[in-house]
């Protein structure tokens, strides 16, 4: 980094980075809260039988769970490793 | 019937119990009669914050186990006879209180009090979770800094969910802001996150910013609750923020730089 580039650089205020951070954890951790309970036991009895056919990472599968006024969505991905979704 | 207050954070050091003290005082002070729990079992500070740690001789522990009477136990406070003072016990752990215990013992209070202060302990455990459990308002004391604010956040989660109004699907806990340790000149730099961003995160009431200050170390070394230092900017803000919780109208103050001249500057060394 030149001279002249650290006196451009527009630095952004930690404050604002703090702002930044906290508002995405906390939007975040806020979902999480309001999520059923039976969610994390859900997913774990997925996988167990998503296993029991596929070869999957215990990470292959994610919940998430979408509230708004109107309704709530349950959406399920699960990431097929490619070669064996191919042989079946 | 009383109004039951808990003072909480999540977080430790944010000044839970100095706000006890001030606000209990506070109270105390405008003519209710106003009682202040410890709940950290095992670290009790209040009494040292309140400059009453001398005539501790039974505490909370004792009266839910029936081993001395509520009055026994509490101590009425020498500068403000309005004020009450429960201690937490310094032996036991914190398992020695009970849902039943501390529900008891808020019931008896109340038949005598305007105020019940619930000073909790830091952390999510029992005696944080017992503190906020009957409690009617919260003060959420709230450092501008980013695990404070994350704390606090997961501390409204918890009241809103697990207290007693939450438990018996009642009018939720009222919850109150109150960002203590602001430095304006920070805030201007852009080195601290500032009221409003505090609050745009938490979507919360305000209630009221306590500078931070010198006096507030200074009173606490000689067990006088900073909001008898009336001289104080942090005992000027406390007396702010208790008329507002009241339902009085006053601005907010300590929130911006002051602009100084030198003539301000000239008379201000002179005041």
């Amino acid at each position: 980094m030149s001279l002249l580039d650290y006196f451009r650089s527009t630095k952004q205020s930690s404050a604002s980075v703090a702002k930044e951070r906290l508002q995405i954890l906390v939007a975040h951790e806020r979902a999480v809260r309001n999520q059923p309970s039976y969610l994390p036991a859900l997913q774990k009895e997925l996988l167990k039988v998503i296993q029991k056919y596929v070869q999957v990472d215990d990470d292959a599968i994610s919940i998430n769970f979408e509230q708004d006024d109107q309704q709530e969505t349950l959406e399920l991905n699960i990431i097929l490793p490619e070669e064996q979704a191919k042989n079946h | 019937m009383a109004r039951i207050i808990v003072v909480t954070s999540g977080k430790g050091g944010v000044g839970k119990t100095t706000t006890s003290a001030a606000v209990a005082m506070g109270l105390a002070k405008k003519g209710h009669k106003t009682a202040v729990i410890d709940f950290d079992v095992g670290l009790r500070n209040l009494d040292l914050l309140i400059g009453c740690e001398r005539r501790v001789v039974y505490d909370f522990v004792n009266v839910i186990n029936g081993e001395a009477s509520l009055n026994q136990a509490l101590i009425r406070d020498k500068r403000c006879n309005q004020l009450y003072i429960l201690p937490a016990s310094q032996t036991r752990d914190k398992d020695a209180l009970t849902k039943e215990g501390v529900g008891k013992i808020i019931g008896e209070l109340s038949k005598e009090f305007k105020y019940i202060i619930c000073d909790s302990p830091a952390g999510i455990e029992k005696g944080a979770n017992l503190a906020m459990y009957y409690a009617d308002d919260a003060f959420v004391v709230t450092n501008p800094e980013v695990s404070s604010v994350r704390d606090s956040d997961r501390m409204l989660g918890i009241l809103a969910s697990k207290s007693r109004r939450a438990e018996h699907n009642m009018e939720p806990i009222r919850e109150y802001l109150l960002l203590s340790r602001y430095s304006p000149d920070r805030v201007k730099l852009g080195e601290m996150l500032s009221v409003e961003d505090v609050q745009e995160i938490l979507s919360l009431h305000l209630l009221g910013v306590i500078p931070e200050s010198k006096s507030v170390l200074n009173a606490s070394n000689s067990g006088v609750p900073v909001i008898l230092d009336e001289k104080s900017n942090a005992g000027q803000a406390y007396a702010d923020l208790v008329a507002r919780y009241l339902g009085e109208d006053r601005p907010l103050r300590f929130v911006d730089l002051e602009k100084k001249g030198i003539l301000g500057k000239l008379f201000r060394s002179r005041a």
